[in-house]
């Protein structure tokens, strides 16, 4: 079947749904290529379980190309594993070496609980970009894209705070569970565009008490979700949307 | 007589649109409250076309299989978005664009259709833009563009090499807006196993929960497919692990029309396959073409490292054979010579399955060019090469860090291996002009649906049709059909027809369920892969394909018996899903080779070795292939084919040349 001849322990997080408790539970894989990537090797693993009649490990994941943000996953306690700046599907095995043991587990958070296996559940972050995480406008409103010039620094900025994948990393590894890297992200990206200015300040209150009412904890600077993000959203982002939320809460106390 | 109407309005091809927007009947705000449509499908083409008709007043229910609509595979679209913008002043019009897309094509798409694309792509910008999409721009502020394949002018628009990311970003954050206000209701991890007809008309959608497995019934005065493309049929390709057909098959099983399901695009710059444990294939954005010369040695089985080869040792095979495009020839073009050339011994690596994307001559450009912004006289060539090695990282940095990941190759230092892999189906649910296919409010857009790209989709034009069909043409489109359904009652879901399209989609599940066989659903799906790359896939002939069909044949009883699907339905079961798809993936499978067969043409991506030039060039026969071929599933592999004729009254038909 494969190709390679590295021979792993692994010890996997198994949970049946939201209420089992859960356990580790520990495989062994052998034959792997150190070109596959580590969810080609949990697929070997699969095939195996499946042919001898055992569950397969379930596991989020689509594109496998580190853009769609759905592979998740713990690895020797760091989220997305060993490697800096790289999504779980874009790890590749020759970053471990033979023989080693590996542990995998879901991501932790109380806003993310566990499906199944290594799948939680996100949908928390789609309720924060519902309740401001865009600009409001309707289809069919656009002035020429080019009346609005935007200095390139300024498009590059915001660009790489959009650049984030959404896939919680930054939660999962944050001791107090906090999304302010995620949530920062986005209000970074519309608050350095002039598109995002007319909501910018309402934008960041609700964002912010929606994500509270999620259940995410708060930050404390740690910069553990900067570490450990596979996009390098950066802390800045944390300081701009602070900024703006406090000059919201001024604006509007002068408004009120 | 053929059961299908185009439906394209009468008169001159650039006042069709603009006609028929002013002229289509019109919904009452009030009555648009009353009026519900399921849009299945998050991706650029579900996701703008839910937003949009959510902000008209309808109310909508969008589905998605993925835990969010931002993770729809849309995201991983990298290279760029077409648009007749003319920003660049290098002679771009929306009648240039209508061109290059018809005759990119082969001349296998409808013209009334590509027409309004090209027109409409301009908004598509301006939308984007306004949605806070940080597309790339100039110093001075302005937007920047590339070019991309079968084109001579710069009308792509890019966000690095993530703008199907950004672009998606922009359409869900649009939905997402629908969604807090409560005018869109979202279901996500649902996927849509069947379509509801009542009297004839699509009126609602099985779908199941993929959390819990219950199948739940959803009505829908119309419904929307924007399910995306089917390219996994090969198991290898740069699609999602996700993509399917399901949802389309399901429809053409109720009669929606299944056109041209053979026109396949094989991107030519993807990541070479490196061993049979691989998952999936990774593309190399088709952009990088604007800066990499494609090259094998002029020896054969030259096992020399590249930088070991001298220029005058170096076959710059598309350059040669096609001096005017050169490394910008389209897609079936570019892959087609590096196919050749691997068979004739030419091919890199350990397989033999790749050829040389270098970019080496124009990092050194780059950086003569920044020597001489910064003032540097004659500079060395080291200083040239680490000048525009930053230019280069600036333009292409996530890709080739991606390419270092897979390969543990630097490929700054060495020439990308590259090798064709299967991109894009151009194939797809027949639709009218209305973008509705064969069944009555049942409606298809993105690369779901068949239109706008006939044989070949030229780079860039994919993003542009899922917008261009979302925000655009859809929302006024669907208004014509559903202004007559205005006095229809929501129908309750307890109706006989919502019952028994669950009870089939049930017995589906449980039979799969049931068989308890020996092999995994990846068997059999790997296996269908390989049958049809080897004889459905770049190249095909007559008997490969009487071949490949027999195969399948067997292979669908074999899985019908022999495949394991552990767990239950009643429960989060992802081997169930993948069964489920890899199930309708066989039977798409035979009717895709059934359809290769028929067309006795080379056309796009559609090339038949029995039909060729003597330089090796795809053969049409427009005499006897200028149609649509649209498939109607009689059942049990039986399939009727009808023709939509088409009519190029604008464009000549010429011999694609693009030497
Ligand atoms: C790697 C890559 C790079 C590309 N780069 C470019 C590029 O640079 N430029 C360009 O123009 N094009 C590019 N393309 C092509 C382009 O990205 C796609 O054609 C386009 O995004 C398809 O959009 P869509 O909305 O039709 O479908 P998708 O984005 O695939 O969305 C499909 C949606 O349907 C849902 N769905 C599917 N089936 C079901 C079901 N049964 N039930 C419920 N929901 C379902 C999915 O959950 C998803 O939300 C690229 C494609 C790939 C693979
Ligand atoms: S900020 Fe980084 S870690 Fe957090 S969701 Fe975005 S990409 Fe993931
Ligand atoms: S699977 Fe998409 S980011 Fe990993």
């Amino acid at each position: 079947m494969s190709t390679g001849n590295m021979n792993l322990t692994l010890k996997v997080w198994r949970q049946k749904n939201t209420k089992d408790k859960g356990k580790m539970v520990d495989y062994k894989v052998a034959d792997i290529s150190p070109d596959m990537s580590f969810l080609e090797m949990f697929d070997v693993l699969n095939e195996d379980l499946i042919t001898k009649g055992d569950d397969p490990i379930v596991f989020d994941h689509d594109c496998r190309e580190g853009i769609c943000g759905m592979c998740s996953m713990f690895i020797n306690g760091r989220p997305h594993g060993p490697k800096d700046a790289v999504t779980t599907c874009q790890l590749h095995m020759r970053s471990f070496k033979d023989g080693d043991t590996i542990v995998v587990e879901p991501w932790r958070a109380k806003a993310f609980p566990v499906i199944k296996d290594l799948t939680v559940d996100r949908s928390a972050f789609d309720r924060v970009i519902a309740a401001g995480g865009f600009i409001s406008v309707n289809t069919g409103n656009a002035q020429d894209a080019n009346n609005l010039p935007i200095p390139k620094a300024q498009a590059d900025a915001a660009f790489e705070a959009a650049a984030c994948i959404g896939c919680g990393a930054c939660v999962a590894t944050c001791k107090n569970a906090s999304a302010m890297l995620f949530v920062s992200a986005k209000i970074s990206q519309l608050a350095l565009l002039p598109q995002g200015q007319p909501e910018r300040y309402k934008r960041v209150q609700n964002m912010v008490a929606q994500m509270d009412a999620e259940g995410f904890g708060n930050c404390t600077n740690t910069g553990a979700c900067e570490a450990e993000c596979p996009k390098g959203i950066s802390l800045e982002n944390i300081a701009r949307m602070n900024r703006d939320y406090y000059s919201a809460k001024f604006i509007s106390e002068e408004e009120g | 007589m053929s059961a299908i109407n185009s439906n394209i309005p009468e008169g001159e091809l650039t006042t069709k649109w603009t006609k028929f927007k002013s002229s289509v009947p019109l919904v009452n705000p009030s009555n648009k409250r009353s009026l519900e449509i399921i849009v299945v499908g998050s991706g650029l083409a579900g996701a703008s076309a839910a937003a949009t008709l959510a902000e008209m007043g309808y109310k909508v229910k969008c589905f998605c299989f993925q835990d969010s609509p931002r993770r729809a595979h849309s995201i991983a679209a990298q290279g760029g978005i077409n648009a007749a913008k003319n920003y660049q002043n290098d002679g771009d019009s929306t009648y240039r664009l209508f061109y290059d897309t018809i005759k990119g094509g082969d001349y296998r798409a409808r013209e009334a259709n590509v027409h309004r694309l090209a027109e409409v792509s301009a908004n598509i910008i301006d939308q984007c833009v306004a949605q806070g999409v940080p597309l790339a721009r100039e110093y001075g502020g302005l937007l920047d563009n590339r070019s991309f394949g079968g084109t001579q002018v710069q009308r792509t628009f890019y966000a690095a090499g993530q703008t199907g990311q950004q672009l998606l970003l922009g359409a869900y954050s649009a939905l997402e807006r629908q969604i807090g206000m409560g005018k869109v209701e979202m279901f996500t991890r649902h996927e849509m196993l069947e379509v509801v007809k009542i009297d004839g008309k699509a009126r609602g959608i099985i779908a199941r929960n993929l959390i819990t497995g219950e199948l739940e019934r959803h009505f829908g005065h119309a419904v929307v497919l924007g399910t995306g493309g089917y390219g996994n049929v090969f198991y290898l390709s740069t699609n999602a692990m996700g993509s399917n057909v399901t949802a389309a098959w399901k429809a053409n099983k109720q009669g929606a029309f299944f056109a041209n399901p053979c026109y396949t695009q094989i991107h030519p710059t993807c990541i070479p396959v490196s061993g049979d444990h691989q998952s999936k294939l990774t593309l190399m954005s088709e952009s990088l073409r604007n800066d990499g010369r494609i090259w094998v040695p002029k020896k054969k089985d030259d096992t020399r490292k590249a930088s070991e080869i001298p220029e005058d040792e170096r076959d710059y095979y598309l350059e040669r054979r096609y001096p005017a495009f050169g490394n910008l020839v389209p897609r079936d073009v570019a892959s087609r010579a590096a196919k050749e050339r691997c068979d004739a011994g030419y091919g890199v690596g350990a397989s033999k399955l790749a050829v040389y994307l270098d970019f080496k001559a124009n990092t050194e450009r780059y950086g003569k060019i920044e020597a001489a912004k910064a003032g540097i006289q004659n500079p060395d060539k080291e200083t040239c090469m680490r000048l525009g090695t930053a230019v280069v990282k600036e333009k292409y940095g996530n890709l080739f860090d991606m390419y270092a990941q897979i390969t543990g190759e630097n490929p700054y230092e060495t020439p990308m291996r590259i090798y064709p892999a299967v991109h894009y189906t151009m194939g797809g649910l027949w639709v009218d002009y209305n973008l509705m296919t064969t069944v009555p409010g049942l409606y298809c857009t993105g690369e779901a649906n068949f239109s706008d790209h006939g044989a070949n989709r030229l780079g860039a034009s994919a993003l542009m049709q899922g917008l261009a069909d979302g925000y655009f043409v859809l929302p006024y489109t669907i208004g014509q059909y559903l202004s007559k359904e205005i006095s229809v009652k929501a129908i309750p879901t307890d109706h006989p027809a919502f019952a028994e399209a669950e009870a089939k989609a049930k017995g589906i599940l449980d039979t799969l369920i049931g068989i308890k066989g020996t092999k995994s659903v990846d068997h059999f799906h790997k296996k269908l892969g390989l049958i049809m790359w080897d004889k459905c896939g770049m190249a095909r002939n007559a008997e490969g394909l009487k071949s490949a069909i027999a195969e399948i044949q067997q292979l669908k009883k074999d899985f019908w018996s022999d495949v394991r699907v552990p767990g239950s339905a009643d429960e989060y079961n992802p081997e169930l899903e993948k069964a489920g798809r890899v199930a309708d993936f066989i039977e798409l499978g035979e009717l895709m080779c059934i359809d290769a067969l028929n067309r006795n043409e080379s056309c796009g991506g559609h090339f038949r070795e029995e039909y060729q030039t003597e330089e090796g060039e795809a053969l049409r026969d427009d005499e006897g292939y200028a149609y649509v071929a649209a498939w109607e599933n009689k059942g049990d592999g039986n399939f009727e084919l009808h023709k939509e004729e088409l009519k190029f009254e604008n464009i000549k038909i010429a011999q694609r040349s693009y030497k």
